[in-house]
């Protein structure tokens, strides 16, 4: 065991180093920077004005450096959290890193729990009446849910809301600890669309696995003792079942991100997703840096602790 | 062929069924300049017309013909989703072979850089490969490419690992063959199952991140008939012209759903382990 989470901890730290120098570099690689952008927007000066102006801005923003010394003095900032200013919204990017993120993983939490409490009751039930009409059912749910993108989800729905209910994005975001009941209607449809979505393998991967354990043994043995079939199929099947269940749940969990930002942009959600749009579109390095570093930190994070989540809860693994 | 054919549709309706939405898509993405009635960038009709008997999908928010985007749009998907994944599953599976069966050094460095790629989300890496890229349906590509690769390999290697480790390899070695030879004529053949499965499931995926990108305003440009783009500035007009969003958005779902049934069902017939079994 002790070997497994060391090994699997010591390649945690490289990985997220190797992360971050791919998103530098390839923010680096954006053809047309800021001082450009930053100049020629304002530009009524002559050209020979304009490029001393570049030149200037590039010198106050440190693009004049050597690229290795910039990634470092990234990075360094970074570890003690500070992200550095954004380009556009004039403010440390900390500061939207704290308003934004938060609302994304409550998101995303919203979003699994919906996902979890509709789609493993049906992978249990499609798999005890297996080959009947309500497993029939569930798989077509599932199989619908799979086939329809995200995107397409997200608007049909967005579709129903403001043809039927008269909806309207949100002009401005209420967050939980203010009105918690507010929080919740304007998030409950992007986590909605997002479950329907993430719920369709859940519910496969459940079916599959209670396919796979009520047929063993010791399910019989339950059942030959006299258990009666709640019992079986609870205590004995289930449990037994949802090991790999949980461990893909984290996994999706950790995808998640990359689905929000598709949610926040057509459900007009400020979280980090649609931040990140606007900043990429912005050219706002500092910001873009910032939010895909973050994310790819939480996203190797879930993935550590659901590789650990597994290797606790299966003996077979830790002792491989 | 036909007995072969026969039993295929019996044993696996619903894959014939996947198999039929596909030939459809194909032939779609063929014949696009023989069955879209106007060019897919083609403007100067009325903007937001509703469905009609002229324009059976309506037009959209500059005048053009929504049907004849959705036909070339298939032309589009199939051709992103095509080439990227024949590309980057190939691209991976020869890197995930040769590293596995070589081992050591290599085989761990690789992996370690397989574990950065996979360390950014999906979306969010093509997304910023896309921004150092710039934008175009060829940029897409490499993008996919980039993002299919890593999985490949990870996938691809674990196979190699088993096959590395059975009698015939160690009989080859033990008969003097060389490294080159044995990796070609003995451990890729026999990943060549995993292989095809790899390229059938990914198509759709790739379809879809491609859609995605679009949609986010980070793929084909927006004037390319991309479903997932048309689907964008569907939703920009929602309340008035629903048809921008239903169309591209069933298209996009018809391909997934067929492309993923077909999947499914030759996962079926690699497995030996699934093959007319219980689930």
């Amino acid at each position: 065991m002790s070997t497994y989470v060391l090994r699997r901890l010591l390649l945690f730290v490289p990985t997220l180093v190797g992360a971050s120098v791919l998103i530098f570099v390839l923010m680096r690689l954006v053809p047309g920077d800021i001082a450009e952008i930053l100049v020629y927007q304002t530009g009524s000066e002559s050209s020979t004005v304009q490029k001393r102006q570049i030149q200037q801005i590039r010198r106050e923003l440190g693009l004049d450096r050597p690229v290795v010394i910039q990634y470092l003095d990234w990075i360094g900032g970074a570890v003690r959290g500070d992200f550095g200013q954004s380009y556009v919204q004039r403010r440390p990017v900390v500061d939207i890193l704290k308003e934004r993120f938060p609302r994304s993983m409550e998101l995303a939490a919203l979003t699994l729990l919906l996902a979890v409490v509709w789609a493993v009751p049906l992978g249990v039930v499609s798999a005890v009446r297996q080959n009947g009409p309500l497993d029939y059912l569930a798989r077509l749910v599932s199989l619908s849910g799979l086939s329809l993108p995200l995107f397409f989800t997200g608007a049909l729905i967005l579709y129903g809301l403001v043809r039927i209910f008269r909806w309207l994005p949100p002009l401005e975001f209420a967050s939980f600890t203010e009105d918690p009941v507010e929080n919740l209607k304007q998030l409950i449809w992007p986590a909605l669309a997002q479950a329907y979505y993430i719920s369709a393998p859940i519910t496969r991967l459940t079916r599959s696995q209670m396919l796979e354990v009520i047929r063993q043994d010791y399910v019989r043995t339950a059942r030959a003792k006299g258990l009666a079939e709640r019992a079986v199929v609870y205590r004995h099947a289930l449990r037994n079942s949802l090991l790999p269940v949980v461990t893909f749940i984290g996994w999706w969990g950790g995808r998640l991100l990359g689905g929000l930002v598709i949610m926040e942009i057509i459900f007009v959600v400020p979280g980090m997703g649609s931040a990140l749009i606007q900043a990429v579109s912005q050219r706002d390095y500092p910001t873009v840096q910032a939010m895909i570093f973050v994310m790819s930190l939480v996203f190797l994070l879930v993935n550590l602790a659901v590789d650990l989540l597994y290797a606790w809860l299966d003996p077979r693994i830790r002792y491989a | 062929m036909r007995a072969a054919l026969a039993r295929f549709v019996i044993g696996q309706p619903l894959g014939a069924a996947g198999a039929v939405v596909v030939l459809v898509l194909i032939v779609v993405a063929l014949a696009a300049p023989a069955l879209a009635p106007h060019g897919p960038k083609e403007t100067g009709f009325a903007t937001y017309v509703a469905p009609s008997r002229e324009f059976p999908m309506g037009t959209d928010q500059v005048g053009r013909d929504v049907l004849s985007r959705v036909i070339w749009g298939a032309r589009l998907s199939l051709y992103v989703g095509v080439v990227s994944v024949l590309f980057g599953v190939t691209l991976g599976a020869l890197w995930g072979a040769v590293t596995g069966y070589l081992g050591g050094a290599a085989d761990a460095g690789s992996q370690r850089v397989v574990d950065i790629l996979m360390a950014l989300p999906p979306i969010i890496l093509a997304l910023s490969l896309m921004a150092a890229l710039g934008q175009s349906v060829n940029n897409v590509i490499v993008a996919l490419v980039i993002l299919l690769t890593p999985t490949a390999a990870r996938t691809i290697r674990s196979v190699a690992l088993g096959v590395s480790a059975t009698p015939f390899i160690e009989a080859a070695q033990a008969a003097g063959a060389s490294r080159t030879r044995i990796i070609f004529r003995h451990l890729i053949p026999n990943c060549m199952a995993s292989y095809i499965v790899l390229v059938t499931t990914n198509i759709s995926y790739a379809i879809v991140v491609e859609a995605s990108l679009s949609f986010i305003g980070a793929g084909a440009p927006p004037d390319e008939p991309s479903w997932g783009g048309m689907l964008t500035a569907g939703i920009q007009a929602l309340e008035t012209a629903p048809w921008m969003v239903f169309f591209p958005g069933l298209a996009i779902s018809l391909a997934v759903f067929g492309l993923n049934l077909l999947g499914d069902s030759i996962r079926d017939l690699t497995d030996p382990r699934l093959r007319g079994g219980l689930g």
